[in-house]
């Protein structure tokens, strides 16, 4: 049993704990939470498996946005939890059974009859030939590199589709959650735009009328009377 | 005894069963029956990344990443329309969700 094997079993066994406490705790708070150390618990098995950039991938994109929007729903929304977890042990026999057939099976048909590649090849393989042979010629194989050059020729479009998929994915989110304020002074600007000057200018013509010119005899009289 | 391919396809296998049994048992809960689909889906790409590292190929990967933008997309709009029917109903029970009903 060497160091992977044990990592391996370490990190397998912290993931199904959370993803067991994932489905039963009873705030989504926790629940939300134990799914985060199931992602984290994921992305460490994956680098295990090599796939580096995808596990830091998981990490940034689940547990940095995703989960956060999780949380923020779960504690923006008034959730009664009591109300939810009403006829939770009454499923759990049908539940249990089921999940323990699926398990069993899936383990089976993999223990079982399944004895494909038992050893990591090609790629995987050639970098451990180059590791063990000795670091005077290290093979320089980076996984990013490797999935970059892989997602920017041979999956160039559907990489373009994905993009329009999430940009779709915002338009929706906010067009779903946007709400209209009826109190809030915000301006039109395509009103703004149209107005002309005789919306808003009138002139009126009328004739000019002449205020009679003031008194000079008054104003003389008044000045004198001063000092 | 190192780590072969079947450990992880196992790993994936109760994993996914896992949250076959989180969807039975929260079927009112609409918050968890969202992280339950984000667990299928990690199971899931937790076996194209194992095929992918046993089989030396890196199309595998490829697809986990588009597999991670899709599900991205989906607890996004999910939690939109959790959101929406948080507003129209002041609760998330599943029971009442029933008005589309022909």
């Amino acid at each position: 049993m060497d160091f992977t094997t044990g990592f391996f079993y370490l990190f397998s066994a912290v993931l199904l704990f959370a993803a067991f406490r994932v489905i039963t705790a009873r705030n989504p708070v926790y629940a939300a939470l134990y799914l985060v150390l199931t992602f984290a618990q994921a992305a460490a098995v994956w680098l295990l498996l090599k796939a580096e950039f995808l596990a830091i991938a998981l990490v940034l994109v689940y547990v940095g946005a995703v989960m956060v929007l999780f949380l923020f729903v779960v504690m923006m929304l008034d959730i009664n939890t009591d109300s939810l977890r009403a006829g939770f042990w009454k499923h759990f026999p049908v539940a249990a059974v089921v999940g323990v057939v699926i398990a069993l099976e899936m383990a089976a048909v993999l223990m079982g009859g399944f004895r494909l590649a038992e050893e990591p090849r090609a790629g995987a393989a050639a970098v451990q030939a180059a590791a063990q042979a000795g670091a005077q010629a290290p093979l320089e194989v980076s996984n990013t590199r490797e999935l970059g050059k892989l997602l920017y020729s041979e999956y160039l479009y559907p990489l373009e589709l994905a993009a329009v998929l999430l940009l779709v994915a915002i338009v929706a989110a906010i067009a779903l959650t946007l709400r209209h304020r009826k109190d809030s002074r915000k301006m039109d600007p395509a009103l703004q735009v149209r107005v002309r000057a005789r919306d808003r200018l009138q002139v009126v013509r009328m004739p000019p009328v002449v205020a009679p010119p003031p008194q000079p005899a008054a104003a003389s009289s008044a000045e004198g009377s001063q000092p | 005894m190192s780590v072969t391919l079947g450990h992880y396809l196992s790993l994936g296998a109760i994993l996914f069963a896992l949250s076959v049994v989180g969807i039975f048992l929260n079927r009112r809960n609409l918050i968890v029956l969202l992280m339950a689909i984000e667990l299928m889906l990690l199971a899931v790409n937790m076996n194209f990344v194992a095929f992918s590292y046993y089989l030396g190929d890196m199309h595998g990967q490829v697809f986990v990443f588009f597999i991670l933008t899709v599900a991205a997309a989906e607890s996004a709009i999910g939690l939109a329309i959790l959101v929406l029917v948080f507003r129209s109903k002041s609760r998330i029970l599943v029971e009442e969700l029933n008005e589309l009903k022909g």
